[in-house]
């Protein structure tokens, strides 16, 4: 009986999570460089109140999170992206 | 030394085309009697900011990409802050990513505008 108590079984097997491996996206397709005239991109890179995201959500390589932030100021400097909302998606 | 600049331009929304049209002649002619050379330009016509400034929520938008000496940037940049008629201006200077990338956009362009004209 006792042995039978230890073996626990489960009726669907659990699930693990596979962690997908986050890459970046510039490095992958080979972007050199990141335009700020063009928010509709740069929108990705933004939360709900306008912010921009942290490397670890989008996975985004140290050098071209550099260069995202650089674009995302610029382009609201020129009012193409605003500094604070709310329901930006 | 000469460098590729980029320059973007937001002017007043009060003004008739004529009046844009004159404001953006203008800063063309004071560049290029500054002994800079414009590689490009493109007019984003009026276009909805995200924020107002200036109580404004629209304005023309135009761009130059231009080659000049250094400094030239600040003398066009005091010609901004002078002119009423400019809200907005961002001016920058292009690595050679920067310049890649707008000659192969500029590419793309004129091949999709070759291809609706001959679809026309």
């Amino acid at each position: 009986m006792a042995e039978k108590n230890a073996e626990i079984r489960y009726l669907t097997p659990p699930s693990v999570d596979v962690k997908k491996k986050k890459y970046c996206r510039f490095k992958k397709s080979r972007i050199k460089y990141i335009d700020y005239k063009d928010p509709v991109f740069l929108r990705k890179f933004l939360n709900e109140q306008g912010k921009i995201l942290p490397r670890r959500v989008t996975g985004t390589s140290l050098k071209y999170q550099r260069k995202v932030s650089t674009a995302i100021k610029r382009a609201r400097h020129l009012a193409m992206l605003p500094y604070v909302t709310d329901m930006l998606k | 030394m000469i460098c590729n600049y980029e320059t973007v331009f937001i002017i007043t929304p009060v003004l008739s085309d004529n009046q844009v049209k004159e404001t953006v002649q203008k800063f063309k002619t004071y560049l290029t009697k500054n002994g800079a050379e414009i590689v490009y330009e493109e007019n984003w016509g009026l276009k909805k900011m995200a924020y107002p400034i200036q109580k404004k929520s629209t304005g023309f938008y135009y761009m130059v990409e231009f080659k000049t000496e250094g400094a030239l940037i600040e003398k066009l940049e005091k010609e901004y802050r002078r002119d009423e008629r400019v809200i907005r201006f961002l001016t920058l200077k292009m690595d050679k990513y920067a310049i890649e990338y707008a000659i192969s956009k500029r590419n793309k362009k004129s091949v999709k505008t070759e291809v609706t004209k001959k679809e026309e």
